[in-house]
């Protein structure tokens, strides 16, 4: 079981410069301890994934769009693999459609964002959303029914 | 005048802790590698006291008294939400202070100060995935759900799953279904 005293352990797979610089921004203002590590694109962060000796993360941010391998596609693979099974993660995307959301929820993500273009809210919503994954991590949830629509 | 010493800081460490631990009439065996063996069950207050006394030559109990009893909350509120047919009438904070034997108050701080969220939370959360149990595995319907865990209304129920899970309960139950639906197909 993880306690306070742990540090949650994040990655991101996001193309753009500015979007990855925010996340790190908004992620060390957390209260909570945590390593973050971050990806420029999908390739990169597969080929880190496939690594054997790594410490798989808590969670998991995927941008649904970014070249070489979007998020959709690293989310499918992510899901065939048993060895990910306990990773959560969270898909942000711009659509806040009700079938993108469900689609993404079908094949596997726990956690859809609605990017908004506000940063102050991005932060908040991100807060929130460690926050979930952090109750949803230690308090011994399904992980197989634990979705979060922010 | 100058001096020198020499020191042994395991040694030195050891007499203070037996220090402080007889002052507080502490019963006690002292292990290597800062494993101490307390014979009786303390108080609290006794605890505190013997927490603040160490701290003072930067000497801290790793805290697992603490995250013992915060296990021993969160095990109390999943009980009374999973194991009963159920959930129980009384009010939360006499049903945990009843259980523990430690005031709600009390409870209460400990479990905001170590968990990033609140009592009130992790009972709304433990809720929410016993409701997601019954949809699921049980089918029941929201009217039966709202009384087994005690709502007032559906109204009440289906606004908290949705502000857990950002989902209808009718959203949830058709992507668990199409979602096991890939898999089984997979």
């Amino acid at each position: 079981m993880i306690t306070h005293q742990d540090s949650i352990h994040i990655l991101i797979a996001d193309d753009d410069e500015d979007d990855r610089a925010f996340f790190n921004e908004a992620i060390n203002e957390l209260k909570m301890n945590s390593k973050l590590t971050l990806f420029k694109d999908g390739k990169d962060l597969m080929e880190y994934l496939k690594l054997p000796n790594i410490k798989l993360p808590h969670i998991l941010f995927l941008d649904l769009n970014m070249p070489f391998k979007n998020g959709f596609e690293c989310l499918k693979e992510i899901r065939a693999n048993n060895r990910y099974k306990d990773i959560s993660i969270a898909i942000y995307s711009t659509s806040s459609s009700e079938k993108d959301i469900e689609d993404t929820f079908i094949e596997g993500a726990n956690i859809y964002i609605k990017k908004p273009n506000d940063f102050t809210e991005l932060k908040k919503i991100i807060k929130d959303v460690v926050n979930m994954n952090w109750q949803f991590h230690t308090s011994g949830l399904n992980i197989e029914t634990f979705f979060f629509s922010v | 005048m100058k001096v020198y010493i020499n020191y042994d800081g395991n040694a030195a460490c050891r007499v203070i802790l037996q220090e402080q631990l007889e002052r507080l009439e502490v019963r006690y065996q002292l292990f290597d590698l800062g494993e101490i063996e307390i014979s009786d069950d303390i108080s609290e207050e006794t605890f505190q006291e013997l927490q603040n006394a160490l701290n003072k030559y930067s000497i801290y109990i790793l805290n697992n008294q603490k995250s013992q009893l915060i296990q021993r909350i969160k095990d109390t509120i999943v009980e009374m939400v999973f194991e009963k047919d159920k959930m129980p009438v009384t009010t939360i904070s006499h049903y945990l202070s009843d259980k523990l034997n430690l005031s709600y108050g009390y409870l209460s701080n400990i479990f905001s100060e170590y968990t990033y969220t609140s009592i009130e939370n992790f009972i709304i959360i433990q809720k929410i995935e016993k409701a997601k149990k019954l949809i699921i595995d049980e089918e029941l319907t929201l009217t039966e759900i709202s009384f087994i865990l005690n709502y007032s209304s559906v109204a009440y129920l289906s606004s908290q799953f949705k502000k857990v899970t950002g989902l209808t309960p009718s959203m949830f139950k058709r992507i668990v279904d199409k979602r096991r639906r890939l898999v089984n197909n997979g």
